[in-house]
């Protein structure tokens, strides 16, 4: 079985957001970037793949030179190789373009993307992907098996969850569930040291247009303060709540 | 060329959902000078849509299509919006919508713009608003191509009635077998409570509760307010909640018109997952918990306390206003 993992290399969800450039662009100065998470329970799993079912692993990301240490970092946890598209990721619709390409290319099983990025939260790269490519897709996916040429999937829905059989190939955006947090694995020293040896190929941008584009950013306004009511006085939380807020 | 609005039904009666796409469908109608259509699945009957702005109802009624196929839900979509002639189409938040979103965009060649908070700033070039960085930030995006697809965010333009003659015709879309290469083998789904997608209110609860014997507290709050119960990620990864209940970050959004957190210290990522809540109340023992600076009310005691004592007065409250 041959899977590919789609990554995207955004910012650690603690890192402060800010804008410059006229709120045009986000601020990177110090700011921390990782897999994203809803990636690595994807990548995780993959392991799973790896380790059971003797799947090859190979992870893609859209991006210029500065991802590299992301798809270093998968490479640690045990990716078996690692391809840049070297083109700044511009929209969903880009991504997916460049995405679709390497999918074609590459005769892949099983897809695994995020449900969406934590950084501009789009949700619709794993989606376009499958369109693009004819492939099957499972969004939101919290459990996957694979058998042969099918799938079992588990996705969640509004409320509880669905189980899903699919034919491969097959597109997933995972998220947790696919693995939990306590699984996630640190890249050891080992794992840092064969990673250095692993090949990370650098594809050209075969991406044609875009559909959107950002214009500028601004941040919620600041919040004012809380009312604290005390904890003997509940009936005044009730009527806040009902009178002021109109909430009950 | 109407504006098209998918207006999602469950046992063939409309969600909110569905009618929160409809009046915001109606806005962006006005905008452009025209008309609204509803392309749904097996309703029964119109429902409310006109009172939300819909004067056309386009139904399908196929029996393959009773269970939520996200690809052949996606082909007849966009073969409704080409019949119709619709350049702007509009879908919910909803799992099912952002589920089929993408599909539906590369079928229409439309730009997408998800998480959308507002009608368009302007329609030509046609920009629209939408949450980034899970709420911490928002991005004006402008969609470049013919056509346009907007994901409208749960609950960010709220029912607005515009009562409107709405007729209903039969559309029957051509489907592919390989529209159904994915199938639904079951559905497990409590019945008997909303989901936090679809809920007013929600109670949510963190480590504060000390452990999972102690949530009845919580479901009985829940249940005196109507409201759907979440939890912290700590409580889902310590595995005292199920992970459907996570919201923050990387678990589910929350957009309710009251959120309230007990025992919940608020890490920035919980913070950005619920941010869209109108009117956030606080239960803490710790003054000092980050979360009482991003609340509009908040109570400084002891959970085990508050809670009992706020479940008698809300039955009350209730009682007194029935």
């Amino acid at each position: 079985m041959k899977i590919l993992v789609c990554i995207s290399h955004v910012p650690d969800t603690t890192s402060k957001i800010n804008f410059t450039d006229n709120n045009t662009q986000f601020d990177t100065n110090g700011v921390q970037y990782v897999i994203n998470p809803n990636d690595e329970f994807g990548l995780t799993r993959a392991m799973w793949f790896k380790e059971k079912q003797g799947a090859s692993v190979e992870v893609v990301t859209v991006g210029g030179s500065e991802v590299e240490p992301t798809l270093r970092k998968a490479l640690a946890i045990g990716a078996d190789s690692a391809t840049r598209v070297d083109a700044p990721a511009l929209d969903g619709y880009a991504v997916a373009q460049e995405l679709a390409a390497v999918v074609k290319n590459g005769g892949y099983d099983l897809v695994i993307a995020g449900r969406e990025s934590i950084d501009y939260n789009g949700g619709m790269v794993p989606g376009m992907v499958a369109a693009m490519t004819g492939a099957s897709f499972v969004n939101t996916c919290i459990s996957l098996e694979i058998d042969g040429s099918t799938a079992t999937a588990t996705r969640e829905i509004d409320g509880g969850k669905e189980t899903v059989s699919a034919t491969l190939p097959l597109i997933i955006g995972g998220q947790k569930g696919l693995v939990e947090e306590s699984d996630l694995r640190i890249p050891n020293m080992r794992g840092i040291m064969m990673a250095r040896k692993k090949p990370l190929n650098v594809v050209p941008s075969v991406a044609t247009a875009t559909e959107t584009k950002t214009v500028s950013f601004e941040k919620p306004a600041p919040k004012g303060d809380v009312k604290l009511v005390a904890a003997d006085n509940l009936d005044q939380l009730i009527d806040l709540l009902h009178n002021e807020a109109k909430a009950i | 060329m109407s504006v098209l609005v998918y207006t999602e039904s469950e046992g063939g009666s409309f969600k909110k959902a569905a009618y929160e796409v409809a009046s915001y469908g109606k806005g962006i109608a006005d905008q452009l000078g025209t008309s609204v259509t509803a392309i749904s699945f097996n309703a029964n009957g119109a429902g409310d849509l006109g009172t939300y702005g819909v004067s056309k109802q386009l139904n399908i009624t196929d029996s393959k299509l009773e269970k939520f196929n996200a690809a052949a839900y996606a082909d007849a979509i966009a073969q409704a919006a080409k019949a119709e002639g619709a350049t702007t189409v509009i879908i919910s938040s909803s799992a099912n919508s952002k589920y089929l979103g993408a599909l539906l965009s590369v079928h229409l060649e439309a730009g997408y713009a998800t998480n959308v908070m507002e009608l368009p700033a302007s329609t030509s070039p046609f920009t629209v608003k939408r949450s980034v960085f899970t709420n911490k930030a928002f991005a004006m995006t402008e969609i470049s191509t013919a056509n346009k697809l907007v994901g409208l965010a749960n609950n960010s333009y709220g029912l607005k009635e515009n009562t409107t003659d709405c007729s209903t015709e039969a559309f029957t879309p051509t489907l592919s077998d390989d529209d159904f290469k994915v199938q639904v083998q079951s559905v497990d789904k409590a019945t008997d409570k909303v989901s936090i997608a679809d809920a007013d209110v929600v109670v949510s609860a963190g480590r504060g509760l000390k452990g999972p014997e102690n949530w009845g507290m919580v479901e009985e709050l829940a249940e005196v307010l109507g409201a759907a119960t979440a939890c912290s990620k700590p409580v889902s990864d310590m595995g005292w909640r199920p992970h459907g209940e996570h919201v923050g970050q990387t678990g589910k959004p929350v957009a309710t018109n009251l959120y309230i957190a007990i025992g919940i210290s608020g890490a920035i990522q919980h913070l950005a997952g619920v941010s869209s809540s109108k009117v956030k109340v606080v239960i803490n023992t710790d003054p000092e918990a980050p979360f009482f600076k991003a609340a509009d009310y908040g109570v400084v005691g002891d959970a085990f306390e508050v809670v009992p004592a706020l479940i008698e007065k809300l039955k009350a409250f209730k009682a007194a206003n029935a």
